[in-house]
Parts: structure tokens; C-alpha cells; sequence
């Protein structure tokens, strides 16, 4: 073992200056551009939530005309859905996949390459529409017609912004997928793989299988608009709400794409600070993967108000309420992990553990909306915005976090600043709870989403609200704080970082040469997951 | 820091917000926390439905939180704790697989009831027909051939406009106003058909329980029985573009009598109006008209002053088509174009010409003339 990676250190001569990042076949060096993208495009996607609070923060419009502030409802959506989650998913992805496997790179490094520095182009399209006539898109990420077809000039740019993005995604899927079936170390059976690796295959599925039907329903739209086409127009004999259906089919298995990495992530931060293996990891692989079969056939919970059979509404409300069962088992799995094991509570495992009681309570409140007479209430008011900003947030945005401190001092080689780690995961924790928590309250009081003005008893919830968002935003600064000071230098770190970390990952220097496992690994139940 | 430094800061903290609360009126965010219980029998169904259900995962959550918080404070190495190397337990996955199933089916099973309950759309004494247009409500009566547009009240909307001046709070149901509310009798089973003209919207009165999308070229039905003659608010629940926040829904629930009075009013008011259409009016009464229907329906993008907002909304100040023939100006208003809705059912032919006469005369406009309502309803 050791003595390949000696052997790889011999031959660790790196290109340099800007090609070395242009023409990068490296999944490290991909992976970290990747990962640095997804952290502007957060802070892009940050400033548009910003907007938001501070028109919200009284009533009255004080700010920004109503178009412009549909216009940052919708693109700070798109920007942080496509921009940020996403790419910070497939960044973990090439910097750690390749490395729990024992592989020696991605199986696909060109199309690697060009599935990143696609995402800079697609974002440039997007967000110049914020210049043309007519404005950037304001009808929401969902881009329901007939209203997203009142869009002007920036419509096209819209279109062809979600076609790059899917194509990119799905170049990605191919590369994991590829890379885990074909490139294990030897003796790295599936049920020996890491659960990120097993999390990331099943999410790679789901890309293949979900963007092309986006791809397809947003040509809908644009063949529509220009070439007289009425697949959304009852006039010429077609029906909006087939695009709703198409867009949630997507939509939905979507929801598990952008959350089913960061499931991973913690499935392996848990372990290592309980200082435990993973409990159920058959049940976890089998849970993962039945959540991800059973999100092709939920998505029409997403729309129950658009007047669906009987029958139907009772089909989408049995089938979302079944798959709180798997969510459980994951949830309990985790909790049998940290239960007798010898815990601590380094920033990582802290936002692991956040990521537990947090998303659980977007859970609950998913399973009441699952309910489909109550969500008749709730839908579309400020109870669903509370509800899928508690799974993302400190769901999917938490888990991501944790990854970061997890694998930043394998990364760098340098552990990162302890104590301002927990500070940015406190600041981060209360504030999202002011930020998120009340949003419940006024949602069931009656305050619609998606408006820039409301009634004034929403006022005093609001003001807290925004108070709370603005700490979060500003929270944010101390991860990039970390992340500049760490990769500056810092305390060494050891190969293994954490006293109970286990995997492949944990075998290789800290910081990695740049090539690794030229020579396979031999892995066997003693040296596999964690 | 020194711990009890810390200390003390965190109880300041938590007592100034305390206070911060407090002296805004604890009563005002104790009021909107929850959902409504409403005046039907589906509004009271779903309520109790949504407490049952709200019970039933907050036990959920006290038993989940409280396990992970145990282990948390107990099985962590400061405290000496070994790792157990147990990774696997057949019973205690089973068990925490079946559980939930069996609560699931607890709340399936009132759902389902609840479900099949609102779906009951038979049997309606009246039938009341909505249709979404951006950014207002047409009602039509379907049994009694009125009908009426409803738009937000004129001193929301002034207070609504940006650097208005005006405080909100001094605007009695601000946002949640209108100026001809839908009258509805009580105890009576209603239908109510919700579509729309433009773009979806959302018709959502939450007292009446439900909500249900308004789409362009499907009729969805539902149905509301009011036992409580009231005022009830809502909103436009569907992002339908720029002005969705401002079209709000107020149902005035009547008893039966007053209801029949109120029908009666609203016939003899509609043959008054239907009258105007075929009539001359002179310029100064379709300036005075204009001006009044202007400000309601074309300012909100276009400006007062008629200078839209660049990159937005164009400007009718100078505009070609404002200054070109009426003909080409009047079929752009009755039929929409890209973010411009059609009014061609929201307005009638005396708004539409008095509207038009308005933008020809003011500002830098130069044409000056005179759009009869006659020419309008021509060329319908």
C-alpha cells in the first residue's frame, strides 16, 4: 500500500498556470472547481434571498418592483438548485469517489472536464436575462405555463440554460456511474462500497432517468412559444397542467437527487465520531435505494390543487405518505450509530447531527403536506417554503457543510480553524431555526408564498424572519473564512484526520498526491467502509 | 471568553429578545400561529385533521429527539464512553420499520374519509363560476346572470405602490380588500367553478377550508356550505405574474333574505351599465371615466405618469400605438399581448374607450381625439 503511494509521489508533476484548471482531466482539481463554483453560486443564489428578506422585512413595497422580486424568487431557485447544491454534490463526488474505490481517476476524464465548464456558460445565459427586455424569468423555477411564456426576450436563455444544465448533470451521472461499476479496486464488492458511493450511484440513476424529462417538458415550452405548437395551450387543444405533470416528474425524484449525497455525506461522518460502524448498512443501501424507486411516483403531490380524480389524489397521498417508512429507517440507522458509541463533536459531526433533528422536522411537516385535505390548506403558503427550506437548509445545505469539514483536511493536508468551525455551525444552527421555524406559523395563519407585500399581522413574524436570514447569510462568510485560512496552512493533518475514520480515503497522504491508486488497492472486509 | 461571561451574555440575549416581543404585543404573534378553523364543515374536518395529525408527529418528534438528545449527553467520549461494535439488529429494524407503517394507516384512514367528503360536488343549490384574470376576479352567478370583477380595494392599491408615503398599517385590511366582494348566502350548498383567462391562478378563501387552481381552458368544481354569515379574506394562491400579491378574494356571507335583496340590487345595476355601451358621451366624460379606470387597471405597470418601467413595461407615454389608430390600440387592450392580459372580459366597452380616450389626451400624447364606446364594441 504504501509503497505505491511512494511511487505515485515520484510521478506527482502537475500542469500549471490557468490550462492547468481549463484542460483539467484531474478529478481532484475538478472537483475542487466544482466545489468553488457551487460556493459563488451560493453566495449568488444568498444575495437574491437577501433581496427577498429586506422587501419582506415590513410591509409595503420598499425595494424592488413586484416583477423584479418574482424575478429573484425564481432565479435564486434556479441559481441554488442547479448552482450551488447540485455542483457541490458532484464536486464531493469527484473528490471522494474515485479515492473510496481505489480507483486511479473519474472513468470518463474528458467528458469530466466538459460537464464542469459547462456550468459557467449555462449561468451566464441565466443570469444575463437579468439585462434584456422584459426582465429574467419571474414565473417561478417551476416555469409553469401559460405565465412562464409571457416571459420577453430572456425566455430562450431560460430554455437553453436548463438544456446545458441537464446535459451537464447527466455527462456527470454517466462518469460516477461508470467510474463505481467499472474501476473498484479489487475486493471492493458493491456491498463493501462506502455509503456516499452507494448514495451516489443511486442518485446518478435518478439524474439519467429525471432530466431528460425536464429537458423534454422546457422544449415543450419553447416549441410553444415560437413555433405554434399548443402542447400547454387548451386553445390548440393541449393542457397546462400536463407541464405541472412532466415538471414534477422530474421535480420530485429532483428532490432525492440534491438530498440523497448529502444522506451520504452523513453516513460516514457518523460513524467515524461515534467511533462505531455504520448500523444497517444493508437496510441503508436497500432504504436509499427504495426511496429513490418510490420518488417516480409521488410527484403529483407537488400539485393537488389542480383538481386530479379522486382516485388519483388518494394514489399520490398513499404512495408520499409510504415513503416517510424508508426515510425512518435511515433516520433510526443513524441513531442506532451514535447510540453506545464513543462520541465527539467536531464541526463535521455537529452538522451531521443538525442535519438529523433538522431535517427530521422537514419531515414532519412533509408528511402533513402528504396529507392531501390538509394540503389543500397548506399548499402554496408560507408552510411549504418553511417545510422544503428545512429539508434543503439544514438538510442538504447542512450535509454538504459537514462534508467539507469532514474532508477539507484531507484535502489540504492543514486541519481547518476548530473553534471557528463551531462558531459557524452555531451561528448557522440558531439563525436558520429564527430564519425557518416562524415561517410555519404565518404559512398557516394564511400568507401565501411567492408575493412581495403581505398583510400586516405577518409583520412582526416577518421582521424576525429577516432578522434570522440575515445572520444566516451572513454566517456563511466564516465557512469561506475557514476554507481560505485551512488551505493557507494550519496544524498538520495526519492520513487518517480522525481517530475513527475508516476507508481508503484515510490510507492516502493528507494532502493526496495528485495521482493516486495508480496501483490498485486490495481491499477486504478489514480495511473496507467504516 | 470565561464561561459565565458567556452565561451572562446568552440570559441577556434571551431576555432582551423576551423583551423585544413582549413590548410589541405577545398577543400579535399568538394570533397567527395557526391554521383556521374556519365556517364549513370542511374547514372543520380538515382543522381537526391537521391538529390529529400535528399531535401525532410532535409525539413522534418528542420520543425521536429525545432518544438521539440521551445518547447524545451519555455515549460520548468525554464521559468515558466505549464504543459498542454492534452494526446490526433484525428485530429493532423491524421494529422501526412496522411502527411507522401502522401510524401511517392511523392517519390514512380520516384522510381518506376527509378526501372523499370534499369530493361530494353533487346535489348544489347555486352555482358560482370564478374566473382568474391577472391581476382580479370575475364572478359570474350563474342562476342569477350577474356578474362583476373584483379588484383590489382603491386604498390598498394606493398604499401598495412604491414610495407611496402610505403606512400600511393605517389602511383597514390592507391587501385584504376589494371593491365589489363576492356575496354568498349561508347554509346553502354552493358549487363553485373556478378557471381562468390568462394564466393559472389560485383561489384560496382559507375560512371555506380548501383551495383549488383556476386554469386557462379547464373548469375545476368544488363546493362550500357557510354555516356563519361573516367576512371571509384570502388570496390569490398561484404565482400569476407581477401583481399576484394584489388580488385578494373577500367572500361576504349573508343570511338567505339579504341575499335575495342583494341579487336584485345587482340586476338592476348591470341593465344600468349595459345601457351606457350604446350611448355618445362627450369627452369630458370619458376623460373623467378614463382617469378613474386608468389608475384601477393600467397604472400598476405603466405608471401613473404613463412612463412604464424601462426594460419592463413600455411606456404609453409617446407610445406608437397609443398615438397610432385606434383600432390596432383597442385590439392590444381586448386581447393581451405577452405580460399584457386581455381585458376584454374584465372591462366593459365604456372602460375600454374611456381608458383609451384617457391615454390619447394626456401627458405628451398628441392624437387628442375621442374612442366612443359604440367604436369599441364594434370591434369586439
Amino acid at each position: 500500500m504504501s509503497e505505491a503511494v511512494l511511487h505515485d509521489d515520484h510521478h506527482d508533476h502537475k500542469p500549471y498556470g490557468i490550462g492547468r484548471w481549463l484542460f483539467s482531466t484531474n478529478h481532484k482539481d475538478i472537483g475542487t472547481m466544482y466545489l468553488v463554483f457551487a460556493l459563488i453560486m451560493f453566495f449568488v443564489g444568498g444575495a437574491m434571498s437577501m433581496v427577498i428578506r429586506a422587501e419582506l422585512f415590513q410591509p409595503g413595497i420598499q425595494y424592488v418592483d413586484p416583477q423584479f422580486y418574482n424575478s429573484m424568487v425564481t432565479v435564486h431557485a434556479l441559481v441554488m438548485i442547479f448552482g450551488a447544491l447540485m455542483p457541490a454534490g458532484v464536486g464531493l463526488a469527484n473528490w471522494m469517489i474515485p479515492m473510496m474505490i481505489g480507483a486511479p481517476d473519474m472513468a470518463l476524464p474528458r467528458m469530466n472536464n466538459m460537464s464542469f465548464w459547462i456550468l459557467p456558460f449555462a449561468f451566464t445565459l441565466l443570469l444575463s436575462t437579468f439585462f434584456m427586455q422584459g426582465g429574467a424569468p419571474a414565473g417561478g423555477w417551476t416555469m409553469y405555463p401559460p405565465l412562464v411564456l409571457q416571459l420577453g426576450d430572456g425566455f430562450p436563455y431560460l430554455v437553453f440554460a436548463v438544456h446545458f444544465l441537464g446535459i451537464s448533470s447527466i455527462m456527470g451521472a454517466i462518469n460516477i456511474i461508470a467510474t463505481v461499476f467499472n474501476m473498484r479496486a479489487p475486493g471492493m464488492s458493491f456491498m463493501r462500497l462506502p455509503l456516499f458511493v452507494w448514495a451516489w450511484i443511486i442518485t446518478a440513476f435518478l439524474l439519467i432517468a429525471a432530466m431528460p424529462v425536464l429537458a423534454g417538458g422546457v422544449t415543450m415550452l419553447l416549441t410553444d412559444k415560437f413555433f405554434g405548437t399548443a402542447f400547454f395551450d387548451a386553445a390548440g387543444g393541449g393542457d397546462p397542467v400536463m407541464f405541472q405533470h412532466i415538471f414534477w416528474f422530474f421535480g420530485h425524484p429532483e428532490v432525492y437527487i440534491l438530498v440523497l449525497p448529502s444522506f451520504g455525506v452523513v453516513s460516514q461522518i457518523i460513524p467515524t465520531f461515534s467511533r462505531k460502524p455504520l448500523f444497517g448498512y444493508t437496510s441503508m443501501v436497500y432504504a436509499t435505494a427504495s426511496i429513490a424507486f418510490l420518488s417516480f411516483f409521488v410527484w403529483a403531490h407537488h400539485m393537488f390543487t389542480v383538481g386530479m380524480p379522486l382516485t388519483g389524489e388518494l394514489f399520490f397521498m398513499y404512495a408520499t405518505m409510504s415513503i416517510a417508512v424508508p426515510t425512518g429507517v435511515k433516520i433510526f440507522n443513524w441513531m442506532a450509530t451514535m447510540w453506545k458509541g464513543s462520541m465527539t463533536f467536531e464541526t463535521p459531526m455537529l452538522f451531521a447531527i443538525g442535519l438529523l433533528f433538522m431535517f427530521s422536522i422537514g419531515g414532519f411537516s412533509g408528511l402533513m403536506m402528504g396529507i392531501t385535505p390538509v394540503d389543500f390548506q397548506y399548499h402554496d403558503t408560507y408552510f411549504i417554503v418553511a417545510h422544503f427550506h428545512y429539508v434543503i437548509v439544514p438538510g442538504i445545505i447542512f450535509g454538504i457543510i459537514g462534508g467539507i469539514y469532514f474532508w477539507l483536511p484531507k484535502w489540504t493536508g492543514n486541519m481547518y480553524d476548530e473553534k471557528l468551525g463551531k462558531l459557524h455551525f452555531w451561528l448557522s444552527t440558531v439563525s436558520v431555526n429564527v430564519l425557518f421555524f416562524p415561517m410555519h406559523f404565518i404559512g398557516l395563519a394564511g400568507m401565501p408564498r411567492r408575493i412581495p407585500d403581505y398583510n400586516v399581522q405577518f409583520a412582526d413574524w416577518n421582521i424576525i424572519i429577516s432578522l434570522g436570514g440575515f445572520v444566516f447569510g451572513l454566517s456563511q462568510l466564516i465557512l469561506v473564512w475557514v476554507v481560505i485560512k485551512c488551505v493557507r496552512g494550519g496544524e498538520k493533518a495526519t492520513d487518517q484526520v480522525w481517530e475513527g475514520a475508516h476507508g481508503l480515503e484515510w490510507t492516502l497522504p493528507s494532502p493526496p498526491p495528485f495521482h493516486t491508486f495508480t496501483t490498485p488497492p486490495e481491499v477486504t472486509d478489514a480495511t473496507a467502509h467504516s | 471568553m470565561s464561561v459565565d461571561k458567556l452565561k451572562q451574555i446568552a440570559l441577556g440575549t434571551i431576555a432582551a429578545s423576551l423583551f423585544f416581543i413582549s413590548g410589541t404585543a405577545l398577543a400579535d404573534y399568538m394570533n397567527v400561529l395557526n391554521l383556521t378553523e374556519g365556517v364549513t364543515p370542511t374547514s372543520k374536518m380538515v382543522y381537526d385533521l391537521h391538529m390529529k395529525i400535528l399531535y401525532i408527529v410532535t409525539a413522534i418528534g418528542v420520543v425521536v429527539f429525545s432518544v438521539m438528545c440521551w445518547s447524545i449527553f451519555h455515549h460520548r467520549k468525554s464521559k468515558g464512553a466505549v464504543a459498542a461494535q454492534f452494526h446490526h439488529s433484525t428485530i429493532a429494524e423491524i421494529t422501526w420499520t412496522v411502527i411507522p407503517v401502522i401510524i401511517l394507516v392511523i392517519m390514512a384512514i380520516p384522510a381518506t374519509k376527509a378526501l372523499i367528503f370534499m369530493e361530494q360536488t353533487g346535489d348544489a343549490e347555486m352555482t358560482l363560476k370564478v374566473t382568474g384574470h391577472q391581476w382580479k376576479w370575475k364572478y359570474d352567478y350563474l342562476d342569477e346572470d350577474i356578474s362583476f370583477v373584483s379588484s383590489l380595494s382603491q386604498d390598498s392599491n394606493d398604499a401598495r405602490q412604491m414610495g407611496s408615503g402610505i403606512d400600511p398599517n393605517t389602511v383597514e385590511n390592507y391587501l385584504l380588500d376589494v371593491d365589489n366582494p363576492v356575496v354568498l348566502p349561508i347554509k346553502t350548498k354552493i358549487r363553485i367553478l373556478t378557471t381562468a383567462a390568462d394564466v393559472i391562478h389560485g383561489w384560496w378563501v382559507p375560512a371555506l377550508g380548501w383551495k383549488r387552481d383556476a386554469i386557462p381552458g379547464f373548469i375545476n368544481d368544488n363546493w362550500t356550505y357557510i354555516e356563519e354569515p361573516g367576512v371571509y379574506r384570502g388570496n390569490c394562491a398561484e404565482l400569476c405574474g407581477r401583481d399576484h400579491g394584489f388580488m385578494p378574494i373577500v367572500v361576504n356571507a349573508v343570511p338567505k333574505a339579504e341575499y335575495a335583496v342583494w341579487v336584485e340590487e345587482q340586476k338592476a345595476m348591470q341593465l344600468a351599465a349595459a345601457a351606457g355601451a350604446d350611448k355618445e358621451w362627450t369627452k369630458e366624460e370619458l376623460l373623467e371615466k378614463g382617469a378613474a379606470v386608468y389608475a384601477a387597471n393600467c397604472a400598476a405597470c405603466h405608471m401613473a405618469e404613463g412612463q412604464g418601467i424601462e426594460g419592463l413595461f413600455p411606456a404609453l407615454n409617446g407610445s406608437a400605438i397609443v398615438n397610432g389608430p385606434a383600432t390596432e390600440m383597442a385590439m392590444l387592450i381586448l386581447n393581451g399581448k405577452n405580460m399584457m392580459p386581455a381585458f376584454k372580459d374584465i372591462l366593459n366597452d365604456v372602460d375600454i374607450a374611456a381608458a383609451m380616450t384617457h391615454e390619447r389626451n394626456s401627458w405628451g400624447n398628441t392624437v387628442k381625439d375621442v374612442v366612443q364606446p359604440s367604436d369599441v364594441k364594434a370591434m369586439r
